[in-house]
């Protein structure tokens, strides 16, 4: 049995607490004559306090994360209803929810959502971040006001924004109509609730991307700028040559969590207008919900979320590699 | 998955003097910025700089304008807010909505269960990040490479990928054949793994110097003392991060409550109010409104007292709210 130095077993006597300088000095002769049943005996007792501290995390993410994650791909393979035992039926969940109309409908919705997303919600917190950088006076309030949203109840800004978009006693059509503009119906025309769904989502989340642009604005270095201007380069070219080429990796990053996150778009559709109207705002989370919770259909519901998983691990993925080649590049 | 890997290699603190030494210069860049301070003090780039100062103070109506609309909305009687248009400022403030709506929205009944939801996660979320963080960063374990790769691959899986599982799961668990469904420890057992609090400790516990621990262990302390005594106490700044974190989180949570906790005893704010402001609620329009206000205040408050800590707690990890 072979063993590299640095799994060298402690020699008996030396108590486990010397560490790593006790482990050196370790007798190599010992090591050999020591029968095989006493060796696992004491990597178990090495090893004890370090698996003693993992047992919560073992404990909690064996039950409540592998174990789902595990039973939700089975489950995709099964007809589960929570009252009768599951039974298997092979690829029918994925063949009956890719024949679901909706499915469709769900996933160019979600793309849709993300394209808009992409379109003002990428940008809406750059601009911000970059224009709250340069001011000298207020900045702690811009802060705060931008970052308000952010820390709302996902449902009082539903329900704020319902009330804002409504077309009768709605804020925005009341200040439409003053600027003599016509109003309308927002949430109810099929093809403006998903942009104001958008522009709800924008709204409540810009503040923590704009903390995050702000934080990495603070990190370019001082010196690059007066160097820049030394080289004669105005406001644009040290805008274009130096600070968005330093912030860049974070651009990218938040480019790929946004759209992630966007991807799995549900309480805002939810919570105000319910996938309407005529399914123009139902994404594919609602869809998996209304599999699961509405018509109790669990295994279809499985299905949905395996392929929604698959979606996401492509991003998921670039975001790995990109986070992986960003830390080798410090 | 809101997170940013990127900042984690940066996070690291490593004792009193570097990090002052780091807020210093963090200080001393903000100074000089992408406009160069010579420009502000030309008329034109004067001119230029407030302007911009005025579009930014105009786009913190977007953000005020709706918060004051539930504020002074939550003063007007029913009638009044569903006038056609509405009223900008309450004819006839009644100030007693607000008293109404703390009583008949049993508001104290739900931001207690709130605050019980929150201080759970806090306490189960410290508990099983911080001892798997120390153990992954400070004590000997075999196959760590193996335990590494199986909690940090989860944070490529949303859990709402296993929503639906997890909801059989939890309504039955396996072995012991207990169902947590309408039960508190419901939430706060799923809501406890997060790969990403483990990953942020464990950074932060990998700045600590080895020699702290070391000559530790020499004085014959053992893993447990060494966490207690040594680890946690340097780890502050992080942990009050965490803690931040997960309160937000778990004010802001609201799917799995909603299918976790259908006793409206035990409801958090955010799924009372979902059902409160449904269809099918018969409440006064006006205490709706007001009940909203007064739940937009506790987060106001946190961020205003707080709002050092989870500005700092953003550039230590890029973590989204």
């Amino acid at each position: 049995m072979e063993l590299s130095p640095s799994s060298l077993p402690l020699p008996e006597t030396a108590p486990e607490s010397l560490g790593k300088l006790a482990q050196r000095s370790g007798t190599r002769s010992s090591l050999e004559k020591m029968p095989v049943l006493q060796m696992i005996k004491r990597v178990i007792r090495r090893n004890v306090s370090g698996y003693l501290f993992l047992l919560p995390a073992f404990l909690i993410f064996g039950l409540f994360v592998w174990y789902p994650v595990i039973l939700g791909f089975i489950m995709s393979f099964q007809s589960v209803d929570l009252i009768t035992p599951a039974t298997w039926v092979g690829w029918a969940n994925f063949r009956a929810v890719f024949s679901d109309p909706l499915f469709a409908i769900a996933w160019r919705n979600t793309l849709e959502y993300t394209g808009y997303a992409l379109l003002f919600g990428y940008a809406v917190p750059i601009i911000l971040a970059l224009l709250i950088n340069e001011m000298r006076h207020g900045k702690g309030f811009f802060r705060l006001a931008f970052y308000l949203p952010v820390m709302m109840s996902p449902i009082v800004t539903a329900f704020l924004w319902r009330w804002i978009y409504n077309p009768d006693s709605g804020l925005l059509n009341a200040l439409l109509n003053l600027v003599h503009l016509p109003g309308g119906l927002w949430l109810e025309t099929p093809s403006s609730a998903l942009p104001a769904l958008v522009v709800i989502t924008t709204w409540s989340n810009a503040g923590a991307t704009m903390l995050i642009y702000l934080a990495a604005l603070q990190g370019v270095p001082a010196q690059l700028y007066e160097a820049a201007e030394i080289d004669g380069a105005n406001l644009w070219k040290r805008l274009w040559h130096v600070t968005l080429p330093n912030i860049r990796p974070i651009m990218l990053l938040m480019l790929i969590l946004q759209v992630i996150a966007t991807m799995q778009i549900f309480t805002e559709p939810f919570a105000i207008t319910g996938g309407g109207p005529q399914n123009a705002t139902t994404s594919v989370v609602m869809l998996i919900y209304n599999y699961a919770f509405q018509y109790d259909n669990l295994g279809e519901a499985s299905a949905q979320a395996v392929l929604l998983f698959l979606a996401l691990a492509v991003f998921a993925l670039i975001y790995m590699r990109m986070t992986r080649r960003s830390m080798e590049g410090d | 998955m809101a997170l940013l890997l990127k900042g984690s290699p940066d996070l690291v603190l490593k004792s009193g003097r570097p990090k002052r030494r780091r807020k210093a210069a963090v200080s001393e860049a903000s100074e000089r910025t992408l406009v160069s301070p010579l420009a502000l003090r030309h008329p034109g780039g004067r001119l230029l700089y407030w302007l911009i100062f005025v579009l930014l103070l105009v786009s913190t109506l977007s953000t005020l304008g709706p918060l004051y609309w539930v504020f002074s909305g939550a003063l007007k009687p029913t009638l009044e807010l569903f006038e056609t248009p509405p009223t900008f400022w309450p004819m006839h403030p009644i100030w007693s909505n607000y008293i109404q709506a703390w009583n008949v929205l049993q508001l104290p009944l739900y931001f207690m269960n709130t605050l019980i939801l929150a201080g759970g996660a806090v306490f189960l979320q410290l508990l099983v990040s911080a001892t798997a963080a120390y153990a992954l960063s400070k004590l000997r374990v075999a196959g760590k490479g193996i335990i590494q790769f199986a909690f940090f691959s989860t944070l490529m899986v949303p859990p709402i990928v296993y929503l639906v599982p997890q909801f059989v799961n939890i309504s039955d668990l396996p072995l012991i054949n207990v169902s947590l469904f309408n039960s508190w420890s419901g939430v706060w057992l799923p809501e406890a793994a997060s790969a990403f609090n483990i990953l942020l400790l464990k950074s932060f516990f990998d700045g600590i110097p080895a020699e702290l621990t070391d000559a530790a262990r020499l004085d014959g302390a053992n893993a447990w003392q060494m966490f207690i005594q040594i680890i946690l106490p340097l780890s502050r700044p992080v942990l009050a991060v965490v803690t931040i974190f997960t309160v937000i989180a778990s004010w802001k949570d609201f799917l799995w409550p909603l299918l976790v906790l259908a006793d409206s005893n035990l409801q958090p704010l955010t799924v009372a109010l979902y059902y409160l402001s449904g269809v099918n609620s018969n409440l006064p329009f006006n205490y709706l409104v007001a009940g909203l206000a007064l739940a937009s205040i506790p987060p106001i408050l946190v961020f205003l007292i707080l709002q050092r800590q989870i500005i700092r707690g953003v550039n230590l990890t890029g973590l989204k709210g």
